[in-house]
This record gives structure tokens, C-alpha cells and sequence, in this order.
């Protein structure tokens, strides 16, 4: 009996625990998910959303300096971490986030998959700036 | 009041391009990227009143950049420094001289920005002190063509949570080539702070470094009395990575010649000379130097950035390590006493059956 209960409440810890980290539904929009950027890191850093929905991402910068939200595979990342654009916007994976700003952006992610998220500013990645979305 | 010396310091370069900063990764680069050499501070206290002389030597790059410097208390003045000053400190505590060393010329949004409290130009730097909370002080940095490294809102608030006082200092390198001023020359820059806050800030040197490099500095004081600090340097129990390099009564000869230097008319007639020279991974900086010379032997950990102020848990003192030697050692010849006395009354282990 004891062993049951004990169980009952690790499983529910769990999923508690999962549910921190996944998306809200909103029964009239996109699922929104806000990450905060706080002491340059993200907010949470790990995050799994179903594909085929719309995701509109709420990112709240925190921080007096400027951060970036560029979401995207392996060679996306490679081709950003020696890029020259001085700001980004125009592509909804590539958001520029002003210091002490929030910022929104919607994707859709077509097929599951694990995929990082990075601020490709200067030290930034290599300080932690780094979280990773499953797509289920 | 306390008397104590204070600050030394940290300046720490952060990068600050002419135009604007580009957004992706890798456009500061080993050839782009400007470093600071191993940085020179003297902070001497005297009167309720703290003398601190710095001088910003860079390294390598072009264009214009900077440092911020957090400050224990709003300057009285700020004046370009003596020339041999700190030239003048090498020599005493760390014989023999280079020749010559005596004559080098030590030219060798979303919220406010921080409130500008002063602003004069010394040679080809712009100095600015500024006063406000780790986010002000971050924007108006911002604001003002700082690139401010990613470590940089997290160690801001640690200082501005003690002291919401700071230096900001922009240098164009350019201008000083034009100035004649070469790679490796310095500017001294002569700060007068009435205050009674005993922290040097030792942070911020490890500003935008990566964990693995490291800080490297030599932080002189001069004080009315012998200081007592915190982390203590020559207590090799801490590994604070701070080693207590000079600590004596300083010279006549010495105090004469730093009086006779710009700006030093204040050097008292007798004083204490303590060098601490700083040798450690940034990622291990992470505390400041909390000093009094009050001759309580009280250095505060809120200053020194310990917990519950600070992000480190206080350090071990020598004085509870030997008390808890000290004990061991009565304890075992006690305990072995015991053991015999026990043993003596027929306590001890009994002979087996048969035995």
C-alpha cells in the first residue's frame, strides 16, 4: 500500500514536472509559450511542443543588453554562429530582442524532432544561451 | 566611521565598436577584439577619504572602446593620474627594478538609463560616473556603444546591489595613436572618493572572459594601518587565488616619492603598503576584496560579495581550521587515555572462550 502510494506520487511529480516544460494550449489561438531571458539564459531551457501547430513564442528579455531567439537545425546554427547580419525579423526563426523588450513569434514545426534555440551574439552560446525543443 | 582603504580595481574592456553591434556570432574575433593587459591599481585611504589611480592600458585592435568600473562611493574629483605612481609601487615591492621603469611616461528602454553624475575627458579616454541599478547602468551603457558582454547584467547587480555607483571609461584608440600613444601606454586616471566602504571590486576583472582564462592583476593599497582583508591572501586555506605579494610598513623614501608625484600631496607621513597580486580563472573570481583597517580585524562579507550577499558561500578561515586541528590533536591523546582507563577497569575486549 505504502509502495503504491509512493509511486502514485512520483508519477504525478513527473508530469508535473513535464508539464512546466511544455506548451499552454489556448483554445482561440496558437499555443503561446513565453520564455524569459534572464542573466543571459533562457527560461526555460527545455521545452517540447506537438508538430503541426502553430507555437507563437513570447520572449521577454529581462536583461539590460540585447539577446537573439534563432531556432533551427544543426547547419542553421553553424551558418549563424559566423554570420554579419546585424539584426534580425524579417524570418520568424530569427528574432532580435532589445534589451529589456519582449518580443513575439509564431512557427509551425512540421515534423517531430529535437531542435536547439541559440543567441548567436558574441560569447553568448558558449555562456549557456541555449535551450532545446522536442517536437512531439 | 571605519577606516578603511578601499577599492583598487577592475576595469574591465568591454567591447564597444564605433558602429553599430552586429548580431551574429563570430564578428568579434581574435584580430577584432580588444584585451586588457594586466591591469595596475592603487587605492590608497586616508582621512576618510580614498585616493584611487588606475591606469587603462589596452591591447591590440583599433577603433574605440572601454571599461566600466564600479565605485565604492560618488568621486570629489577625477583627474588625470600622477606619472610614476604606480610605476613607482612596482619598484618598491618587486626589486630589482627595470631600469628605466622610473622614467616611463605613464602615457604610457523599458526603464531609465542610469543618471549621469559627471563627465570629463582625460587624454583620449571619456570618463563618466554614473549612478543607478544594474539595468540602468547596463542601458545607459547600451546606449552609449557598449557591447556589453552576456556576463554583464549578472555582475552589474552584483555591484550595484552594494554600490550603485560606476565609471564608465571609452577610449579611442585611434585618437590616441593620433595622441602618440601606443599599444600598451597607458592613461592614469586619479580618483578621489570621500567614502567609508571597504570593498575593492575584484569581479569585474573577470568581466567577458571565459571561465577558462585568466585574471591577472596586481592591486596595491595603501593604508593608515596594517589592513586586515577578506578572502584573506595569505591564507593559502582559502585558494581564493589572491597571494599576499608585499606587506610592510612602507618607506620614507617610498612615501616621499608618491607625494612628490601629481595629484599625491595627500600621501600621509607614515602608512602601510600591502600588494596583492591576482592570478586565477575568471570563473573562480567571483568575490570582491573587503578591507578594514580599523584594527577590528572585521572585514565585512557583504562587501567582500559572500553569502547571503553574494553568489559564494563564505570562505573557511584559518583561525576555525586551526581550532579544529588544534582539537583533533587533544583528542586523540585524550581519547587513547580513555580507551586505556576503560580497558585498565576491564572494559576493554574480553578473552576469547578459552583463551
Amino acid at each position: 500500500m505504502w509502495r503504491r502510494a509512493v509511486a502514485l506520487s512520483v508519477l504525478l511529480a513527473l508530469l508535473a514536472g513535464l508539464g512546466a516544460g511544455c506548451a499552454h494550449a489556448d483554445a482561440s489561438g496558437p499555443i503561446r509559450i513565453e520564455i524569459k531571458i534572464h542573466y543571459s539564459h533562457y527560461d526555460p531551457d527545455a521545452i517540447a511542443v506537438p508538430h503541426g501547430v502553430p507555437i507563437t513564442f513570447v520572449l521577454i528579455n529581462e536583461d539590460p543588453i540585447d539577446h537573439e531567439f534563432l531556432i533551427g537545425d544543426a547547419a542553421f546554427h553553424e551558418r549563424h554562429r559566423h554570420g554579419t547580419e546585424a539584426q534580425h525579423g524579417a524570418r520568424p526563426n530569427e528574432i532580435s530582442i532589445s534589451a529589456l523588450t519582449t518580443a513575439e513569434t509564431t512557427l509551425v514545426f512540421d515534423k517531430p524532432g529535437t531542435i536547439l534555440y541559440i543567441c548567436h551574439l558574441p560569447r553568448h552560446e558558449e555562456y549557456g544561451m541555449v535551450g532545446t525543443l522536442t517536437v512531439t | 566611521m571605519r577606516r578603511l582603504l578601499s577599492i583598487a580595481i577592475a576595469s574591465i574592456a568591454l567591447l564597444l565598436t564605433a558602429a553599430p553591434a552586429l548580431a551574429c556570432g563570430g564578428l568579434i574575433g581574435p584580430n577584432g577584439a580588444v584585451n586588457l593587459l594586466r591591469t595596475t591599481t592603487f587605492a590608497g585611504y586616508h582621512d576618510g577619504v580614498e585616493h584611487y589611480v588606475t591606469a587603462f592600458k589596452f591591447a591590440g585592435g583599433g577603433g574605440a572602446f572601454g571599461s566600466i568600473t564600479p565605485l565604492p562611493g560618488i568621486p570629489s574629483n577625477v583627474e588625470r593620474g600622477g606619472d610614476w605612481t604606480l610605476q613607482r609601487l612596482v619598484i618598491e615591492t618587486s626589486p630589482p627594478a627595470p631600469e628605466g621603469l622610473l622614467l616611463a611616461q605613464a602615457a604610457a528602454g523599458a526603464r531609465d538609463s542610469a543618471e549621469v553624475l559627471f563627465q570629463t575627458r582625460i587624454d583620449a579616454l571619456d570618463i563618466t560616473i554614473l549612478r543607478g541599478g544594474g539595468d540602468e547602468v547596463g542601458v545607459w551603457a547600451k546606449d552609449h556603444g557598449f557591447s556589453l558582454p552576456p556576463d554583464a547584467p549578472e555582475v552589474l547587480d552584483f555591484y550595484a546591489d552594494r554600490s550603485p555607483i560606476f565609471m564608465a571609461a571609452s577610449f579611442d584608440a585611434d585618437a590616441a595613436a593620433e595622441r602618440g600613444q601606443g599599444i600598451g601606454d597607458g592613461t592614469p586616471v586619479h580618483l578621489t572618493i570621500p567614502t567609508d566602504n571597504p570593498w575593492v571590486p575584484l569581479r569585474i576583472l573577470g568581466l567577458g572572459k571565459t571561465a577558462a582564462e585568466t585574471v591577472e592583476a596586481d592591486v596595491f593599497l595603501l593604508t593608515d594601518e596594517r589592513p586586515a582583508m577578506l578572502p584573506n591572501p595569505s591564507d593559502l586555506l582559502a585558494n581564493s587565488g589572491l597571494a599576499l605579494d608585499h606587506s610592510a610598513a612602507a618607506s620614507e623614501q617610498l612615501l616621499a616619492d608618491l607625494r612628490s608625484d601629481k595629484g599625491m600631496e595627500w600621501i600621509p607621513q607614515q602608512a602601510w603598503l600591502t600588494k596583492i597580486a591576482i592570478d586565477v580563472p575568471a570563473a573562480t573570481l567571483r568575490y570582491d576584496l573587503a578591507i578594514d583597517v580599523s584594527g577590528r580585524g572585521t572585514p565585512s562579507l557583504r562587501d567582500a560579495g559572500f553569502s547571503p550577499f553574494g553568489p559564494l558561500p563564505v570562505p573557511p578561515t584559518t583561525t576555525g581550521v586551526w581550532i579544529l586541528l588544534l582539537a583533533s590533536l587533544l583528542a586523540l591523546p585524550l581519547g587513547g587515555v580513555w580507551l586505556l582507563t576503560v580497558a585498565a577497569r576491564g572494559g576493554g575486549p574480553r578473552p576469547l572462550a578459552g583463551a
